[in-house]
């Protein structure tokens, strides 16, 4: 762990993981909160579309494609709200329009759609400190509204309506999240690639709803999942000698297949808790099924067959089983 | 009426002459409404008279063709008070599973907040206060969507009461919810009306909400067929559920027979 420290480009290669792993979850949180998961893959395309303008012109691929992603995304929300994109045949238009005038421009500027492949998978092990400070200032670019706005975010990703009778401004905060996520996308094309960047804002934030309950709960461990499985993928794909980025996103795939078991363990472990004194009324239904009124008395030889059940015996009594407590009998 | 002698009363919440369209149908047809301060108004009718469609286009959630709605005797358009306004919008927490109800009601308080701010002591003690009002104390940290749909209910009333609105807005607020705890709704609006500020509640069936109305709205096919006491319905008119079904659809016939018989002739087209 020391040794790879030493190395100048595993140092700026981990910094670029841990950003990416730190973001990505943080403005997945929303995306997949409105129910629009696959929109970083989307986005992806539009990326390529400025990678491909910026080989063809010779300047800087990320400026060239953040921008690039950030009007494929305000145009794709714009034509969302206008009712224009239902049936996701814009957005398929729009995306696959960026694929192709990806590879078009990269092919007529000489690198051809070779040159493409280093973004879409990513080359997390040369990345350069320039690069790096780029990363850096947008990943706070990111950051600081995900976190600073997160109530007015949670509110209109999760009822709409009602974050307008607040005087929320709806329409604006949904092309902040979006344009925060372009960014995203775009900054990961020298991380974890553009084709598996969408999978680090969506996997950890699923892992982390079956972990831990709440919005805010469950925004703090998807980016601890972000990070964890962004470094150690890092990490790992350094000693194993693979490709970072697939790295990345299998751990993060394993982390959200464990969050299943893990889960269902969390829950035993919440439901074996003592009840609170004053449950509430009417969900509490099981275990505590009282008869209706109850004349007869039970009690050892009164004629009705008994079970032993647990620690207690019931009475079988017309196809039920009633189980004495206190004054009155529990369906069992 | 807690304004002084002398001050002309403003409306909370006025519409003028409102018509709404869906999908180039009409739905509301020249709908004119006032709410005051102090005020108890119970919005009934059908399914699909418009109820949830008139209360949707009174806050600007769905744009309107023609007429005028006011807010405090602010045009819709430039109204910015929200942290007046409540909303209990109809059942739906589609989106809303997977929040711990404190976080559900905390963006009650949004209207009062700004921006990188975090959440005030005032704050904080409006979420707990609303959350104890509803009796749902014990489940701060519940999933809502978890609890049972008369609760989920309850929480989206402490959302709107966190936020100690000056005009409250209610669709539906009692559907679901056990006979218990609309007493204890009808409560807390009674002792919010005595505060003054205005209530507009949508009603499928009076219930114990009764008490509070001081007036009732009746809208059928789209147009106000009564605006006057409750009383003034009879007995049986009081619960509307199934007595009859106009659906938007409709244009030419719905103030016709279907609609006035079952007013007892209090119909004025």
């Amino acid at each position: 762990m020391i040794e790879i420290l030493s190395y100048p480009f595993m140092q700026r290669a981990l910094i670029a993981a841990l950003l990416t792993g730190l973001i990505a979850p943080a403005i997945g949180t929303y995306v997949v909160q409105r129910r629009l998961s696959l929109l970083g893959d989307g986005l992806g395309h539009v990326a390529l579309a400025g990678v491909g303008l910026a080989l063809f012109t010779g300047t800087a691929p990320i400026p060239i494609a953040v921008a690039a992603c950030i009007a494929g995304a305000v145009v794709v929300e714009v034509l969302r709200q206008r009712g224009k994109a239902t049936g996701d045949v814009g957005l398929a238009v729009l995306f696959y329009g960026g694929l192709a005038a990806g590879v078009f421009l990269s092919g007529i500027s000489g690198v051809g759609a070779g040159g493409l492949v280093q973004y879409l998978f990513g080359s997390l092990t040369t990345v350069t400190v320039g690069d790096l400070r780029l990363v850096a200032v947008l990943a706070m670019v990111v950051l600081v509204p995900t976190l600073g706005l997160a109530p007015q975010l949670y509110a209109v990703s999760t009822d709409e309506d009602f974050a307008r009778t607040q005087g929320l401004r709806v329409r604006l905060y949904h092309i902040a999240v979006v344009t925060l996520a372009a960014i995203t996308v775009a900054l990961a094309m020298r991380t974890v690639g553009l084709l598996l960047v969408s999978a680090l804002m969506v996997i950890p934030v699923a892992a982390a709803r079956n972990l831990v309950r709440g919005f805010t709960s469950g925004l703090v461990c998807a980016v601890a999942i972000g990070v964890i499985t962004a470094v150690g993928g890092a990490v790992g794909s350094f000693y194993a000698n693979a490709a970072p980025g697939a790295f990345i996103v299998l751990l993060a795939i394993g982390v959200f297949m464990l969050s299943w078991p893990l889960s269902y363990l969390l829950r035993r472990r919440r439901a074996a808790a003592p009840l609170p004194d004053s449950m509430d009324d009417d969900e509490l239904v099981a275990p505590h099924t009282v008869t209706e009124s109850h004349p007869h008395r039970h009690e050892p030889g009164c004629g009705h067959p008994t079970v032993q059940h647990g620690d207690h015996t019931d009475f079988i009594h017309e196809g039920h089983r009633h189980a004495v407590h206190a004054d009155h009998y529990d369906e069992h | 009426m807690l304004l002084g002698a002398g001050t002309v009363p403003v409306s909370c919440l006025a519409a003028d002459d409102l018509t709404v369209e869906l999908g180039g149908l009409p739905v509301l047809r020249g709908v004119s409404l006032s709410v005051g301060a102090g005020e108890g108004v119970a919005l009934m009718g059908g399914n699909g008279s418009g109820k949830s469609t008139l209360v949707r286009a009174l806050l600007g959630l769905l744009p309107h063709q023609r007429g005028a709605v006011q807010l405090f005797g602010l045009p819709l358009r430039s109204f910015r008070q929200w942290s007046r306004v409540g909303y209990v919008p109809q059942r739906s927490i589609a989106l809303l599973g997977g929040s711990k109800v404190k976080e559900v009601v905390a963006a009650g308080r949004l209207a009062h907040r700004r921006p990188f701010r975090p959440l005030g002591r005032g704050d904080r003690e409006a979420i707990h206060e609303a959350i104890g009002l509803v009796g749902l104390s014990d489940q701060l940290n519940t999933d809502i969507a978890a609890l049972s749909g008369g609760q989920q209910q309850r929480v989206l009333v402490a959302r709107a009461l966190a936020g100690h609105p000056d005009l409250l807005v209610l669709d539906e607020p009692t559907s679901g919810v056990d006979l218990e705890h609309q007493r204890v709704l009808a409560d807390v609006l009674t002792e919010r009306l005595a505060a003054g500020i205005a209530v507009l509640v949508v009603l499928h069936d009076v219930g114990p909400l009764g008490d509070l109305i001081d007036r009732a709205v009746v809208l059928s096919g789209g147009r106000i067929a009564h605006d006057g006491p409750l009383g003034d319905l009879g007995q049986h008119q009081r619960r509307l559920g199934g007595h009859q079904h106009l659906d938007h659809g409709r244009t030419a016939d719905d103030t016709g027979a279907g609609s006035a018989s079952w007013l007892g002739g209090a119909v004025q087209p």
